[in-house]
């Protein structure tokens, strides 16, 4: 196997006074789906924000599939299409249609042809099982499936990396499973993937590595069945004890 | 004679009106030219302004702001008069025409700026975020998503400014332009009867009332299925 796909180092974030993330590594496979847990306010978002320097982090060195994010000479577009993101308000353009939101930066950025992109585009609504949807704009579907939109519009990059965070979140309860579905036909592809999401029962039957952060820092991480039976950590045994309780 | 009689005779009176109708036309052509113009130079130009400021250089966006709140301040007429009056101290000489075209197009670059400027960062950010994570450019991202969203914002508050400023383009009888209320208040003086400004009235009515509709329209196209 290969070095790691995504290499974070001394990842470090301040928000004015804030100090959100303090020196975190990140190493992951290809292949590989990590998934971050750890309470509110924790640094998961800005962790995975870091990735694909949606936030600038004010320390350390990230590099994706070889590239070195954070170098001023990477042209950060051409990177960010190998990094796809989900987020936990979908974030879909209102007005386009499903099939627009896919193919915008196919078109865009990807350089497609029309034709191309309504093709990859199809595919792509295809493999989230909303071919059928294509013309619909987002106010006319559900939650669920506007996620699985987005993450349609993400895949049909062909990234070699995913964030999820908090894809779920947002979700009514009857609305998730189509998505964790998704993402487990992705996972099965695989996709290498990075999650931050309060499934837990998705990280204990999918992911590979589970990683618990607070305060910014990692506390601990290890495979799921480890952190989640015997944490070594008081924090991680707490806030594990008090996710399992409901 | 009957009230009504006198009435007509005094504010509808035929054959003033038939006499300076063709004034009052020439003065509608002149209105016409001046409104367009005004739309068209004062939209692009707060459209640019606003665009400019979405870059967030800050020395230029306080100069935008102070430029913006000067016109939005001051009234129009304040500046035809300083604009005509003032100019030709420094060796330019504008025509009441450039004068007006000028300030009410300086008037509605200042407000259309602030309403462009409101629909932008009425756009939420993760639209923004979303486009970007996808490898779309600052430019693309403005030009795609946020932009289309931003427009759907501003029709109706764009329409009702537009349609306020291009009507004081009757202002520009104070610079001597012939247009509608220059051309009716001069035939009201030199017939002694009112009819032509009611003429004046009708000529405003029928040239804005369409205008009120296609933005109508447009407001109603623009809006996306929910």
């Amino acid at each position: 196997m290969n070095g790691p796909i995504v290499d974070a180092r001394g990842l470090h974030k301040h928000f004015g006074a804030l100090h959100v993330l303090r020196g975190v590594d990140l190493k992951v496979a290809e292949r590989e789906l990590v998934f971050v847990i750890g309470p509110s306010g924790s640094g998961k978002s800005t962790l995975l924000r870091c990735l694909n320097r949606l936030e600038e982090p004010s320390a350390g060195r990230v590099v994706v599939d070889g590239i070195d994010m954070l170098d001023p000479r990477t042209d950060i577009n051409h990177a960010r299409q190998r990094i796809g993101m989900v987020f936990q308000s979908f974030n879909l353009y209102p007005h386009m249609t499903a099939l627009g939101n896919v193919t915008l930066a196919l078109r865009k950025v990807a350089g497609k042809s029309r034709a191309e992109a309504d093709a990859l585009g199809r595919a792509a609504l295809e493999r989230v099982g909303l071919g059928d949807r294509a013309g619909h704009t987002p106010g006319q579907l559900s939650g669920g499936q506007q996620q699985r939109v987005a993450i349609a519009r993400a895949i049909a990059l062909e990234p070699r990396v995913m964030l999820f965070d908090e894809p779920t979140s947002a979700l009514d309860p009857e609305l998730v499973g189509s998505v964790l579905e998704v993402m487990r036909s992705l996972r099965e592809s695989g996709m290498t993937m990075i999650v931050v999401s309060h499934e837990m029962g998705f990280a204990r039957n999918a992911a590979d590595r589970v990683v618990f952060m607070d305060e910014g820092a990692i506390v601990e991480e290890g495979p799921p069945a480890a952190i989640f039976a015997k944490p070594t950590h008081e924090r991680t045994r707490a806030f594990i004890s008090q996710i399992q309780r409901h | 004679m009957s009230s009504w009689e006198r009435f007509a005779e005094t504010f509808l009176n035929t054959k003033v009106m038939l006499k300076y109708l063709p004034d009052i036309l020439s003065g509608v052509v002149v209105t016409i030219e001046l409104a367009a113009l005004v739309v068209v130079t004062g939209i692009a130009a707060g459209l640019a302004l606003a665009l400019l400021r979405s870059l967030g250089i800050r020395p230029l966006n306080w100069l935008i702001v102070v430029v913006v709140d000067l016109f939005r301040s001051l009234p129009p007429l304040v500046v035809i008069v300083l604009i005509y009056f003032g100019l030709p101290s420094v060796d330019l000489s504008p025509s009441g025409f450039v004068s007006t075209w000028l300030s009410l197009a300086f008037v509605l670059m200042a407000f259309s700026e602030e309403i462009f400027w409101a629909g932008i960062t009425a756009v939420a950010r993760g639209q923004w975020e979303a486009a970007r994570s996808t490898g779309l450019s600052f430019g693309q991202t403005l030009m795609s998503v946020v932009l289309p969203q931003a427009f759907r914002l501003t029709i109706p508050p764009l329409t009702n400014r537009t349609i306020a400023i291009t009507k004081g383009t009757a202002l520009g009888t104070v610079v001597a332009v012939t247009e509608i209320l220059g051309q009716a208040s001069s035939a009201m003086s030199n017939s002694y009867n009112p009819s032509p400004l009611l003429m004046g009235a009708l000529a405003y009515i029928v040239l804005f009332f369409p205008v009120v509709v296609v933005a109508r329209w447009v407001e109603t196209r623009l809006a996306w299925k929910r």
